[in-house]
């Protein structure tokens, strides 16, 4: 079973070709890493999964993209729709300048749902499932600008969550976290695994290496390779990879 | 060697803090000048230079205030038993009527028994009340001044009568103007707040950079218009337009300044919108939109409540710059001194009546300071809206730390 | 679904339509003014002195007063306003003083210009006994323009990184050596263009002139400081509302309106210009 695939993707930003002739699988239920460093393309590569790339003007793409076996870039796609259904997690907590629960339920009310009853249970399974409720139940009014860093992330994954979504991509979620708010993030992670398919891309190769089923390397816009992560980081089958792994570049 | 590096250094430094210090002792000086001008007003008689108010002496009213003083000579007041006298009915009396009364040869050729005859006429009339050079008056003439009530503060500010110049005794009540220019104002806004807000969202959020590029000099060049261009335009081109789409007599209103004046304030709106509009972070707008809102969603409901204060600041910037504007206004609007009770009648502001009358208003005289302080309540509408602005800038930048 | 979409393409397109709206304003208005005075404009009506009541010859004197007025506030304003923008901007540290600068020039910023005509008239005209001459009208338009060159200067020094000035002081270099050699020859592209764009703003300013300089009629060259001018702004305001014979002077009146627009649009054209060739120079240096 595939939930998520890329077919033979080509990106170009004006003549730049950020990605090349890359296919990839996604299993239900799993945690694929994309590894690499820094302007490898994988950020890109994720960011093409809820068309976020569409922002920029000199964007370019060929090849398929699929999410749940529907082509996410044909012509009557809609491009809002297509959002909705795929959660995605920033780089740094970026909670809107609201309420915790208005944050929550932003993605309710903007697809149409209003129903106070829905969007009240809605946000608490949402919390619950970030693990954020217990911390935050009593002061859902407060301004989601007054919790720490690493709860605004954990409400930015509640945020995501509450519109069901079909695929989550999380872009180094933790890269701007301290320890202990990236071990919460990590554990969460591995939690929303049994209900969610997972995305992330991250720096920490110790990280990718903890919580991630699957590890894509991309070098310079290209995928290397893709496989089981403890194949990746056992034994790898390209040097380069092998390289990149043991530090000898990054 | 080094001694000397220092001191240059440190003499540089002296300069350009003097220099710094030019803007804020500008600022003092601007109060400092429009008080000393403008403060007079409120202790001095209302009165032309050496003219008086007087009565005979048996009349027992030594006091009155200026409007009552205004009633009488309008005939409006005609019995002395309605200001707190006798129950006997005013006649009133300027220099110009002694002919009314004596004959020229009584006067003399060179009117040199005029103070004579003014005392046998105050003698003979006691229900009068004159209006007359102090010099003309005899010694020991049988009647008494009338002192008149100093203007006050509230008198200026709610008066509703602006007649700097009348005769024998003028008023000053700038009610009319503040309405007119906070009409003439508010009309601006209406116009200008959402074509300005539109305009800037559409720039910093909607077009692309082709059309942005296009737009930007465009906005420049609008607020690069010297006021009596538009000024002009307005009165060739809007004044004859609203006369005959309304049908008016006359088509220089409160509708006319307030196009031109919102034309006007359009490109500090939109300047100081979109700049605002700009700080948004990019990742807070993508988590909107990953979120499956779209763009007008994030707008409406991420970008814009982000900018909020940015907008007020530009919308409050936008008020002073109508507040303030002179020539253009004093163009279109008519300049008359009534409360506009709708759009379509004419209006006259604060600063267009500075204009308008400082040019004849003799150095030093009521009129002269009437203008003064006329500027000194401009001044204060700044300063409000000033300390608006700085206010917003410091709350906003609480909320974010 | 597609309900909010449809929102959104109404709104966007509302949008856009009032832009448009935004640029017509203006396009009329330079339109107007440029297609009824253009006409009118040739040699003599720049370089004649006004005759008949003002319906005939030129705007000479009050194109030569508008420049005698627009050099001296630059002067004035210029060196100040500079060398006051580069102490806010590169000695003050983040304290009260600088707030309270930065809150004073504001608030200069926002004072009407007819309240610096009333200021002018009080403090030039009459308390130091100047006159209505040209030294006060280009004081009072000198204070005018002071906050913007201010402003221009500071928003220009602050577009310069600060690791420039960081790798300066890390060769030795004292706060002097910096600004001079490092940060002034980084900025001074913008801050050029800025004092440029405010010849503009000055040549069009009526209200701070019309008690300290401006002459109603005066068919005769300046020769001093202390004498009064004509000037553009106010001659126009004067042919448009108060001339002997509204109907004859009309034509001139567009002619100078055109000659006032035609000054800003020069300014703002030199002033982008000048800042790309600028740019490209500090580049290449």
């Amino acid at each position: 079973m595939i939930q998520a695939e890329a077919k033979k993707i080509n990106v170009w930003y004006g003549d730049f070709h950020a990605l090349k002739e890359i296919s990839m699988t996604f299993k239900p239920n799993t945690v694929t890493a994309l590894i690499g460093p820094s302007g490898c393309g994988k950020s890109t590569f994720l960011r093409l999964f809820n068309r976020m790339n569409d922002l920029i003007s000199n964007f370019r793409l060929e090849g398929l993209i699929t999410v749940d076996g529907e082509n996410i870039y044909s012509k009557d796609a809609k491009i809002d729709e297509i959002r909705k259904g795929i959660g995605m997690v920033f780089q740094k907590p970026n909670p809107f300048p609201k309420s915790i629960y208005e944050n929550v339920a932003y993605g309710l009310r903007v697809n149409g749902i209003n129903d106070r009853k829905t969007v009240d249970e809605t946000v608490e399974r949402s919390l619950r499932q970030a693990a954020l409720w217990d911390e935050v139940k009593d002061d859902l009014k407060k301004s989601a600008m007054s919790i720490s860093g690493g709860q605004q992330q954990r409400l930015c994954i509640a945020r995501a969550l509450a519109v069901q979504p079909r695929l989550i991509l999380m872009d180094e979620p933790a890269s701007a976290l301290d320890p202990i708010s990236t071990a919460k993030i990590e554990e969460l992670i591995f939690e929303l695994k049994k209900a969610y398919t997972i995305i992330i891309v991250t720096h920490n190769l110790q990280q990718a290496g903890r919580i991630s089923d699957y590890t894509g390397f991309f070098y310079l816009g290209e995928m290397i390779e893709h496989d089981k992560t403890q194949k990746i980081f056992l034994n790898p089958g390209n040097e380069r990879t092998q390289n990149y792994i043991t530090g000898r570049f990054g | 060697m080094k001694n000397y590096r220092i001191i240059v250094e440190k003499f540089v430094e002296g300069v350009l803090f003097s220099s710094s210090t030019i803007t804020s002792l500008t600022v003092i000086l601007i109060i400092v000048f429009l008080f000393r001008e403008g403060i007079g007003l409120f202790h001095g008689s209302p009165l032309e230079k050496d003219f008086v108010i007087a009565v005979s002496k048996q009349n027992p009213i030594q006091e009155l205030d200026a409007a009552k003083v205004k009633a009488i000579f309008n005939q409006d007041i005609t019995n002395w038993s309605k200001v707190g006298g006798a129950n006997d009915s005013i006649i009133l009396f300027t220099t110009s009527d002694i002919t009314n009364y004596y004959s020229e040869e009584e006067l003399g050729s060179a009117l040199e028994f005029l103070p004579k005859k003014l005392n046998d006429f105050i003698v003979s009339h006691p229900g009068a009340i004159m209006y007359v050079s102090g010099k003309s008056l005899p010694p020991g003439f049988n009647g008494h001044r009338i002192k008149i009530k100093d203007i006050t503060i509230p008198g200026f500010v709610f008066g509703r009568q602006w007649y700097p110049t009348s005769e024998p005794i003028p008023s000053y009540g700038i009610w009319p103007m503040i309405i007119g220019t906070l009409m003439v104002t508010l009309g601006a806004l209406l116009f200008a707040i959402p074509l300005g807000i539109a305009t800037a969202i559409y720039m910093a959020e909607v077009a692309d950079i082709r059309i942005r590029n296009i737009l930007k000099p465009v906005i420049e060049l609008l607020s690069g218009i010297p006021s009596v261009v538009f000024g002009f335009f307005g009165l060739i081109v809007i004044v004859p337009l609203i006369q005959q789409t309304f049908h008016l007599i006359v088509g220089e209103t409160v509708l006319a300044g307030s196009i031109v004046l919102g034309i006007m304030a359009l490109p500090t709106i939109i300047t100081i919108t979109e700049d605002s509009l700009r700080t948004i972070p990019q990742s807070l707008k993508e988590a909107s939109l990953a979120l499956g809102a779209t763009r007008w969603q994030t707008l409406v409901r991420v970008v814009i409540p982000y900018a909020k204060s940015g907008i007020s600041t530009a919308i409050i910037l936008g008020i002073g710059r109508a507040i303030g504007e002179t020539m253009a206004v004093l163009m279109v609007t008519g300049n008359a001194s009534n409360i506009p009770h709708s759009f379509l009648v004419p209006a006259r502001t604060i600063p267009a009546t500075i204009a308008a009358e400082l040019g004849e208003a003799p150095y030093g005289g009521m009129h002269f300071k009437a203008l003064f302080a006329l500027g000194i309540v401009l001044f204060l509408f700044t300063i409000v809206i000033n300390f608006t602005v700085e206010f917003i800038k410091n709350s906003k930048k609480e909320i974010r730390s | 679904m597609t309900k909010k979409r449809l929102i959104q393409k109404i709104a966007f397109i509302t949008f856009g339509f009032i832009s448009l709206l935004v640029v017509g304003i203006l396009v009329t208005i330079l339109g107007f003014i440029t297609i009824r005075g253009i006409g009118v404009v040739n040699w003599e009506f720049l370089t004649a002195m006004p005759k008949d009541g003002m319906t005939k010859g030129g705007i000479f004197p009050a194109i030569v007063g508008t420049g005698c007025l627009v050099m001296g506030s630059m002067i004035f304003a210029f060196p100040i306003g500079v060398l006051s923008g580069i102490y806010t901007n590169e000695y003050l540290k983040d304290s009260w003083l600088k707030r309270f600068i930065r809150m004073m020039t504001n608030n200069l910023a926002g004072i009407p210009s007819i309240v610096f005509g009333l200021f002018g008239m009080a403090l030039f005209v009459n308390y130091l006994k100047f006159g209505d001459s040209i030294i006060a009208g280009s004081l009072t338009l000198g204070l005018l323009t002071l906050p913007v060159v201010i402003r221009t200067t500071e928003e220009a020094l602050k577009s310069v990184e600060d690791s420039l000035r960081m790798g300066s002081y890390a060769l030795g270099a004292t706060k002097l050596q910096t600004i001079k050699r490092v940060v002034l020859p980084v900025a001074y592209p913008n801050i050029i263009t800025g004092l440029i764009l405010s010849i503009g703003r000055v040549s069009g300013e009526t209200a701070p002139i019309l008690f300290t300089v401006a002459a109603y009629f005066l068919p005769k060259l300046p020769s001093s400081l202390s004498d009064q001018v004509m000037a553009l702004p106010y001659h126009l305001y004067v042919l448009a509302t108060s001339g002997t014979n509204m109907i004859e002077t009309r034509p001139m009146a567009y002619g100078t309106a055109f000659v006032l627009v035609a000054i800003v649009l020069i300014v703002n054209t030199t002033a982008s210009l000048l800042r790309r060739f600028l740019q490209k120079k500090v580049k290449m240096d």
